[in-house]
């Protein structure tokens, strides 16, 4: 028998990106003995690509994560060099935090609070393969079981689970030009292994590709010529836990320059030397984040792009080139990136490249992020076929959670469509056919009025308390502070005011029309021109409320009707949302349905007839016959056991 | 299961003389007890017991819609084992639409095909031996409106939807965008430009719910096809029948090339005629494009008008003919009788019962003079020749069809009126029927039509009120699913579609 080191634990996170760092933070958090593997302990919680964390839409992700009890948002919070919410002059539901982050400190902290995490453990090793045992064929659902993992020297790891993070790793490769190494991300060992092991559990892979733009050398750049992006005046922190008054610090800038037609002149005029066009990359690339030259050839009549030139933090004079990421040849990238405006003498520290990786197809894995063929293997982040590290880090997250309430027994957690961002991501990834990294959006959430990301924690935090994410003390805040908010609402609600002369002179100074008769406090706070803070004087026993309360009082009363619509369309949804179909269900035995939604049923393996639905090839009418069918195999079993 | 209140026309759709409304669902008696008024009305159908019939009066507001006798049960005895109400009314299209639109109106939801036997069924009414049966039901149904949605919808309507769903999603997309990529795209001076759009999709939208109301949305007259050999005078016939000259009328054979289509109403029945090319063999590329036009609708029709030129012999045109339309409901027009006679009621006859022959169902033969009395086809061409062929009718019956002949000369205005008194007996004696399905998909159409102008009320509301762009797209996006409801289209993944084609997106 082979000599080798045998260990045995309750969890192995492969991988130490976004993702990896959640899932194993929540498993050893829930009590459970994990091990995180990384090939590089120096590169936990890497950003391989842009500087910042959050975004339109990803910053719901991260306050939402918080919620839960993740740490990417106290991680940023410890980390940023600026801070800017997004969209302020737009509604409330699409206001979203972005912050810029010191990557070595970001990388830092986070790789600090795992070595002090209990329960964890840091293992530099390359997972070359996944352990399992065949289940009894009683057991119609899954065809295997984990058992755990062998690294590269030999070593096993038992476990019960097995969460896969593996980013962009598998069997990565750059390529610049026509130079291409196989590496992972900035140079680092890809891994070649755990393909294998995967092809041969049946797992389905494919292969995707994304890029990043060159970063810059500082002192070369001419900032004179572009134009200075600061950060926000009061900082609103990312995490539901950090105090604001703690995270008002000096902010350094970012700096926004365009390309122009001497720059696409010299794309278009390369273009058979890059990769993608000479058909050398194989794998897709997402369409929401493209190449300076897939912008270029797809949108030829724009005239210049916009182009961030963002640092990469404090002690390092490297810029970001946001904006222009490119797998055009070396010599070209620095022709192209010398028309920019500012950049006309720029040195290049790390040339701009393409990435291309295997990942799986994420419709072979139930919500809670578990494989549909192999009980206790979860997976998450860009492996899923997402990319950035939000959707990574809050995947990871909840096949943490799940991995650890499955070694617990207990019921696992999915968020659905009309509770958060992160229910709407995971839906997308396990329900739709996704043929390109899958990137956030505000447009993809139906809800999103109701999912914003002020109100996270009142959505959330009681999810994370139940599973035991957050502590008792932090749950207790948020329960006070709906409390609050109702109590608010109601005195508002009920405290009348009358047309008087007081008011109506009140109302003129606030160029608001005057009343006619008496009218509630809470109708006009719901007034465009007015809201809580305005109409403080004519409300002097009121009283005092901290600012998050307020906004959710504003946010409440202001958009009441529109809150209201959406919750009716959040009730429909709702209703065959909580339908929940058994996973053993025989879909070859519906006759009535359609072969083809037949076959995409069984395939897809829906856990509820709202993610059917979801489907596509899936009609209306066989979401009819389906009802009829579940209505009548459950009047079935009650009757048996009457 | 959906527990909202369901309405639906019970009987079939044609001027029957009893019609009856089912609502069924928690609010039925309440929503019911507010349109309906007792004799001396003081009775409210809320406090009436159980199982109880109740005579009274329909209204829309103040309006008297219609005399009717009420019946309330209350659950769980009844089909659907929740609260019904069934409205006896007079038959007649037009007030079995207008109640039911009152109810609709009132806080009901139009039935779904096969719903209420599915609720019927899911309240544990069926058992489940019949529950398959139901699946099958619901199934085809659903396949049914969602084809004829598609393909009864007029072309103009369904470009016009198609239209409306572009200008929406690029407006949406061109929203998201800017939340997405704030940096990229902005938004100043959108709103100015979106108020005029959505004044012009709602000026559209009240067009089109108008056009619902008059009932020309659809094509859902009966399919009435103008057939027969070239030069016959079947343009003559349509143009008599619309009361203009329609289509172009010459002595030339083979004039009508493609096909011409006129709705028209006749005795309150509704017609889609279809004036055809004479079919005929030929070698003009043109024209076979509408000889074949002329055989396809031919088959699709309800209604079959077959000119036979009286005049003429009759060929091997006048085999195919007949064997394109055999099964079908058809009046034989024997034409231009004020000419000279080569063809009769009985050589027709013949030829058509030879063509039965050869598919082995037997035809039997009743006069206008006897319609009780079933005859064999001698018989038959006895009593034809014994009567006046000028302007009587001969009614031929088939296993599942009748065919009547008529002499008539269009030209000279004899025997036309005959025809008009046909159509009308074979429609109200149950021959042909207008499908009641398509009925249901204009009425769901117009539905989505109006919430689609609800949606687009209040997106303008948002923009009087100069609320966030993003909040526009909450009911624009509405608004884009109604349509979208009627074209039988998914949302979901067009949309970022659309946002990644129109527009420069990344980081």
């Amino acid at each position: 028998m082979m000599k080798g080191i045998r260990e045995k634990v309750d969890v192995c996170v492969i991988g130490a990106g976004h993702a990896g760092c959640e899932a194993a933070l929540a498993c050893a958090r829930m009590g459970l003995e994990t091990v995180i593997f990384t090939v590089s302990v120096d590169s936990i919680a890497l950003m391989p690509c842009n500087p910042n964390i959050g975004g339109s839409s990803k910053g719901h992700l991260v306050r939402e994560l918080d919620a839960l009890g993740g740490e990417m948002g106290k991680n940023i919070d410890k980390t940023f060099i600026q801070s800017k919410m997004l969209n302020v002059s737009k509604g409330p539901a699409v206001h979203s935090l972005r912050a810029q982050a010191d990557k070595a400190d970001y990388s830092r902290e986070m790789r600090k609070v795992l070595e002090n995490q209990e329960h964890l453990v840091i293992k530099q090793a390359e997972v070359v393969e996944l352990l399992t045992e065949p289940l009894s064929h009683s057991d119609k659902v899954y065809e295997k079981k984990i058992i755990g993992v062998k690294t590269y020297t030999g070593a096993v790891y038992e476990a019960s689970a097995v969460i896969l993070c593996t980013g962009t790793y598998l069997r990565a490769r750059c390529l610049c030009g026509e130079s291409i190494t196989y590496t992972g991300p900035n140079g680092l060992q890809a891994a070649n292994f755990l393909t294998d092991s995967l092809k041969s559990l049946g797992v389905e892979l494919c292969r995707f590709k994304t890029g990043t733009p060159a970063r810059m050398d500082g002192r070369s750049i001419d900032y004179s010529k572009m134009e200075e992006q600061f950060g926000d005046e009061r900082i609103v922190p990312f995490s539901f836990s950090t105090d604001p008054n703690d995270v008002q610090i000096n902010q350094v800038s970012c700096w926004l320059t365009y390309t122009n037609q001497n720059t696409h002149e010299i794309i278009r005029s390369n273009l058979d030397r890059s990769p993608i066009y000479a058909g050398i990359i194989e794998g897709t690339g997402p369409r929401y984040c493209p190449s300076i030259e897939d912008k270029v050839v797809r949108f030829a009549d724009k005239e210049r792009h916009q182009v961030f030139i963002e640092p990469e933090g404090l002690y390092t004079n490297e810029m970001y080139v946001g904006g222009m990421s490119s797998s055009l040849p070396e010599d070209v990238q620095l022709a192209m990136y010398r028309t920019v405006p500012g950049l006309e003498h720029c040195r290049i520290v790390k040339n701009a490249y393409a990435i291309e990786y295997d990942c799986i197809l994420p419709n072979q894995l139930y919500p809670t992020l578990e494989f549909k063929k192999v009980l206790g293997l979860f997976s998450a982040g860009q492996f899923n076929g997402s990319s950035g590290y939000e959707e990574a880090a809050a995947q990871g997250l909840i096949a943490g959670i799940n991995a650890s309430l499955f070694i617990q027994g207990k019921e696992p957690i999915v968020l659905d469509r009309s509770q958060a961002y992160i229910g709407v991501l995971i839906d997308d990834l396990v329900t739709k056919e996704n043929l390109e990294p899958y990137r956030m959006m505000t447009s993809r959430a139906e809800y999103r009025l109701l999912l914003r990301q002020d109100n996270a924690d009142l959505r959330l935090r009681k999810i994370g308390y139940e599973v035991g994410l957050i502590s008792k003390e932090q749950y207790a805040i948020v329960c006070d502070k709906e409390k609050m908010i109702e109590q608010e609402i109601l005195r508002l609600q009920n405290k009348k005011v009358g047309a008087n002369k007081e008011i109506q002179e009140f109302l003129e100074s606030k160029k608001s029309s005057g009343l006619k008769t008496a009218a509630s406090l809470a109708e006009l706070i719901s007034r465009p021109e007015l809201s809580y803070e305005a109409i403080a004087e004519i409300d002097m026993d009121r009283p005092k409320l901290s600012d998050a309360i307020i906004e959710q009082i504003n946010i409440n009363l202001k958009y009441d009707g529109y809150i209201k619509r959406q919750k009716k369309q959040v009730e429909q949804f709702k209703k065959l949302e909580a339908k929940k179909i058994n996973s053993d269900i025989d879909y070859n035995a519906i006759k009535n349905l359609r072969l083809e939604a037949r076959q995409k049923l069984q395939k897809f393996k829906p856990v509820s007839v709202g993610q059917a639905s979801r489907i596509s090839g899936v009609s209306p009418a066989d979401i009819s016959v389906l009802l009829v069918y579940l209505e009548h195999l459950h009047y079935n079993s009650e009757r048996k056991t009457l | 299961m959906k527990t909202d209140t369901i309405a639906a026309i019970a009987t079939a759709m044609s001027d029957s003389g009893i019609g009856i409304i089912r609502v069924s669902g928690e609010n039925a008696i309440e929503i019911v007890s507010k349109i309906y008024r007792s004799k001396n009305r003081k009775k409210c159908l809320c406090d009436v017991k159980t199982h109880t019939i109740h005579y009274g009066f329909i209204y829309d507001g103040d309006i008297l819609i219609d005399e009717v006798m009420v019946a309330v049960l209350y659950a769980p005895n009844t089909y659907t084992r929740e609260n019904t109400v069934e409205i006896d009314c007079h038959g007649g299209i037009l007030v079995m639409n207008q109640i039911l639109d009152v109810l609709l109106r009132g806080g009901c939801r139009l039935a779904e095909p096969g719903e209420f036997t599915k609720r019927a069924f899911l309240n544990g009414r069926i058992d489940l031996s019949r529950a398959e049966a139901v699946m099958d039901i619901i199934h085809s149904k659903n396949e049914f409106a969602l084809r004829s949605s598609i393909s009864q919808l007029s072309g103009a309507v369904t470009r016009k939807v198609q239209f409306l769903r572009e200008e929406i999603l690029y407006e949406i997309a061109y929203i998201e965008s800017a939340l997405d990529d704030p940096e990229h795209i902005s938004l100043d001076g959108y709103c100015a430009k979106l108020e005029k759009k959505v004044k012009s999709i709602k000026s559209i939208l009240k067009k089109l719910i108008d056009s619902a109301d008059c009932g020309k949305m659809l094509k859902d007259g009966i399919n009435t096809v103008i057939i027969g050999k070239p030069n016959v005078g079947k343009s003559s016939l349509l143009n008599f029948l619309v009361g203009e000259d329609r289509a172009i009328v010459t002595s030339v054979a083979g004039t009508t090339r493609d096909v011409l289509e006129e709705s028209i109403k006749l005795h309150g029945i509704g017609l889609n005629i279809m004036d055809t090319a004479g079919i005929h063999d030929t070698d003009d590329e043109v024209e076979k494009i509408g000889v074949d036009k002329a055989r396809k609708y031919a088959q699709n029709a309800d209604l079959i008008l077959y000119v036979v030129d009286t005049s003429r012999q009759l060929d091997e045109n006048d085999d195919a003919i007949m064997e394109l339309s055999a099964d079908k409901n058809m009046i034989v027009l024997l034409n231009k009788s004020d000419l000279e006679q080569i063809v009769n009621a009985e050589e027709v006859l013949k030829k058509l019962t030879h063509m039965s022959e050869n598919k082995s169902n037997k035809l039997t033969c009743v006069s206008e003079i006897n319609p009780e009395k079933l005859t064999h086809m001698s018989d038959c061409n006895q009593k034809i020749q014994g009567e006046n062929k000028k302007t009587d009718t001969c009614v031929i019956t088939e296993k599942n069809r009748k065919i009547r002949i008529i002499s008539t000369s269009i030209k000279e205005n004899i025997g036309l009126d005959k025809l008009e008194e046909v159509i009308k007996e074979m429609f109200f004696g149950g021959e042909i029927f207008i499908n009641d399905e398509l009925y249901i998909t204009n009425q769901r159409h117009k539905e989505a039509f109006l919430e689609a102008y609800e949606s687009m009320e209040m997106v303008q509301e948002s923009l009087v009120k100069e609320m966030p762009e993003d909040f526009y797209s909450i009911d624009l996006m509405s608004a884009y699913t109604s349509l979208g409801k009627i074209i039988g289209e998914e949302v979901g993944e067009d949309l970022i579609n659309e946002i990644f084609d129109k527009f420069c997106m990344g980081k």
